[in-house]
């Protein structure tokens, strides 16, 4: 609804403004303030869509050399966010109208929350004198983000816009970074007011601990010596601290092998020698079988999610557990710890390093090289059909490796995760924690923004792109170089398997039909292909590589592959369900 | 390991919101507060909460790190045990007829030490002070006279000893 005050006469507001005014001569709405204050924390791109109470924002947005990408549905502008902070390591910033606009970012920033990714959602709000009145497109926004966000704000006055971006722009980016909303009402935006000198943060509630105490150091290090059969189990924190050296440098300096978390994938080399590959539900047999036989499991930045543990009781028997975090919530709240290390990654990991002494363990990585000799799953090479394992494997080979890829949720998800042999940090994009599907295409959106330099590959399935496809309007209108690949088997591939598997196959609602997905985002002006057999596969991708922009690839493959080796939900690794069990 | 009862004193910064975000924490990971009084503190900012809550070491653990991570939780103390002082207090509205009137008044008066606030002809009002254990009591014995209404504060509790809630030295170390 439009604030309504004395109207002017349309000629005499057009009297009014014969001159132009000068920038220093503009009233220093809240609005204004909010866009300096983004300045002040170096927002060059935000990812928004406009509505009633934040139109005193898009009135002043052209003054400044702030990048708006106006997406085509409020959680594209949230993914987008995600995508452009997980591709930079900044913070990233999207825009919502109040209402639905501010509904419509709920998942986007509960996969942020669960991903620790640094997002500051800016919501409008009705104007304070009708708040709590159930107003047009009101909502409770703050309310409704308290449990997935790492802290939210309700701007109450002009003079608070500034201090609270610069609180939210330091929440979200510092300890374990987070999603924070800040929610201003259309009255604060449109008061005048001034930004203020950036203040000396004054959070005394907030103390992330960043050196790890020395006696934890030690006695992770004392751990370390005792043990026979160490592994490191590599998570997001790693990427989040930019810790990469350290591990690397602990884990040749004490010879212990590295298994990663889904978000730790990027965290250590692939194809490092020490390198086990993903570890948990579809992680690889032999990084799997190294925790269950392992006497000491040295967890770093990651939270033993049950994706990784399966069944608590069981998960690395015979271990004992150091655990390395920056939030100390995390140390024990699922597994009992051994010692504790609450601290950055990187700090924690460095001090490890000079606390130890050269390290050997010959007998226990030759017991993994042999189980490591027992291949992981690879698809069989048949010559009907396509695998969506081969399309990974030639998208890795024909990218050198070095492209930056983000997924939606499942099978695909998977087999990138596996089949993909990422080597280098911050390549990997996907929802882990939350299971977002509609992730893949945004998030790319939002990385090709952050990182123009680099062609970022969307590998989607045919469900999870069907939640989203709306964006393909704007990787079109932002000329983003994402090459959308759909691993396209006809079917919710993921929850089929699982019905295969454990529900004697009642493949009840997984198949989706889908569009003429060419046709489609032709009628977008992206350019498009289809494949269905083996020798087109290498042709698309060179093709979708030799151009700069938008692109899609139908990847039609065979409907019933599954992801393995699998532990079934709450199973063990001696549940471990290898390929053809 | 054992579930049983937890005291825990949350001191927190007094902004609009913060007990809503306390108590959702509580209801998103399934803590159970069996009792929560608040109040302000000794310092002007800072309102105390006063949690009695049942779990075992390592869940009431748990909450207290969780707590910790609500940017307006300064301290979050544990102390439970012996050595604390811990008071709640009641109003109880009591059925009471010319025949039984006189056996209420003896029992709140010289067992629980309560105070006679209200009275009617039907009915004695009656405003007890003491530890959780002391006001259930009291609520069993005079329960067969007819209990017509009952308003309790919940716990609040503090610790034995010259030591304060910490607060004055954890604003230093801030400052």
């Amino acid at each position: 609804m439009v604030a309504t005050g004395k109207l002017e006469e349309p000629a005499a507001a057009a009297l009014t403004r014969t001159e132009p005014v000068s920038a220093a001569e503009r009233p220093m709405t809240g609005a204004r303030v909010l866009c300096h204050a983004l300045q002040r924390e170096r927002v060059d791109t935000i990812f928004g869509y406009p509505g009633g109470v934040v139109i005193p924002l898009y009135d002043v947005l052209p003054e400044f050399d702030i990048h708006h990408v106006l997406v085509r549905h409020e959680q594209g502008a949230g993914h987008a966010a995600d995508g452009y902070a997980r591709a930079t390591g900044k913070v990233g910033v999207c825009l919502a109208t109040s209402g639905p606009g501010a509904t419509n970012l709920v998942t986007p920033i509960a996969t942020a929350m669960l991903d620790s990714i640094p997002l500051v959602a800016i919501t409008g709000q009705v104007s304070q004198g009708v708040i709590g009145s159930d107003a047009f497109q009101e909502i409770d926004i703050t309310g409704i983000t308290l449990p997935i966000t790492k802290h939210n704000f309700l701007v109450r006055s002009v003079q608070d816009i500034g201090p609270t971006i610069q609180k939210a722009f330091h929440l979200a980016s510092s300890g374990r970074p987070g999603p924070v909303l800040v929610d201003i009402p259309k009255d604060v935006l449109l008061a005048t007011g001034d930004l203020g000198a950036p203040a000396k943060l004054d959070l005394p509630g907030y103390k992330p601990t960043y050196t790890p105490h020395r006696r934890q150091i030690r006695l992770a290090a004392q751990e370390i010596r005792n043990s026979r059969k160490p592994v490191i189990l590599a998570g997001h924190g790693i990427l989040i601290s930019q810790a990469e050296e350290e591990l690397k440098a602990l884990a040749e300096k004490a010879q212990i092998p590295v298994g990663l978390t889904l978000l730790g994938i990027g965290g250590f080399p692939q194809s490092h020698p020490l390198c086990l590959g993903m570890v948990g539900m579809h992680g690889f047999s032999h990084a799997n079988r190294a925790i269950h036989e392992a006497d000491l499991v040295i967890g770093v930045g990651m939270r033993f999610d049950d994706r990784v543990t399966g069944r608590l009781s069981e998960f690395a028997p015979n271990a004992r557990i150091v655990h390395i975090d920056i939030d100390p919530a995390e140390i024990g709240k699922n597994v009992p710890t051994a010692v504790p290390v609450v601290g950055d990654a990187k700090q924690a990991l460095g001090l490890l390093v000079a606390e130890l002494d050269e390290q050997r363990h010959e007998a226990w990585l030759a017991d993994i090289a042999d189980w490591r000799r027992i291949p992981p799953y690879r698809a069989k090479t048949d010559d009907t059909t396509l695998l969506p394992q081969f399309v990974i494997e030639r998208l890795h080979d024909l990218t050198d490796g070095k492209a930056l890829v983000t997924t939606d949720v499942g099978q695909h998800q998977m087999w990138t995760a596996q089949f993909y042999k990422f080597d280098e940090p911050n390549q990997w994009i996907s929802s882990g924690g939350l299971g977002t599907m509609g992730f893949g295409v945004p998030s790319a959106l939002g990385a090709a923004l952050g990182r123009p330099d680099q062609m970022i590959w969307a590998i989607v399935g045919d469900g999870g792109v069907q939640m989203t496809l709306f964006e393909f309007a704007t990787l079109v209108q932002e000329q983003a170089n994402v090459k959308v690949c759909i691993i396209n088997n006809g079917y919710l591939g993921m929850v089929r398997q699982w019905q295969q598997l454990f529900h004697d196959r009642n493949y009840s609602e997984t198949y989706i039909s889908q569009p003429d997905f060419v046709m489609l985002a032709t009628a977008y002006n992206m350019p498009a292909r289809k494949v269905v057999s083996k020798d087109e596969v290498d042709d698309a991708i060179n093709w979708a590589q030799s151009f700069y922009g938008p692109a899609l690839i139908n990847f039609v493959v065979g409907e019933e592959a599954n992801v393995y080796p699998m532990i079934p939900s709450g199973g063990s690794f001696s549940d471990l369900i290898e390929e053809g069990d | 390991m054992a579930s049983r009862k937890h005291t825990l004193i949350v001191l927190v910064e007094d902004h609009p919101g913060v007990l809503n975000r306390v108590m959702s924490l509580f209801r998103q990971r399934g803590f159970n507060a069996d009792s929560v009084a608040v109040g302000h503190a000794e310092t002007p900012g800072v309102s105390r909460m006063t949690f009695v809550v049942d779990g075992d070491d390592k869940q009431v653990e748990q909450m207290t790190k969780q707590l910790y991570k609500l940017l307006e939780v300064l301290k979050v103390t544990d102390i439970t045990g012996e050595n604390t002082i811990q008071r709640e207090l009641a109003l109880i509205k009591i059925a009471a007829s010319d025949r039984t009137r006189a056996d209420i008044m003896r029992v709140v008066t010289d067992i629980y030490r309560g105070r006679f606030v209200d009275a009617t002809h039907d009915s004695l009002t009656i405003e007890v002070t003491g530890p959780t254990d002391k006001i259930e009591s009291l609520l069993a014995m005079i329960r067969p006279y007819g209990i017509k209404e009952v308003a309790r504060t919940g716990a609040v509790a503090m610790s034995r000893g010259a030591s304060g809630s910490g607060l004055t030295l954890l604003r230093d170390q801030v400052a």
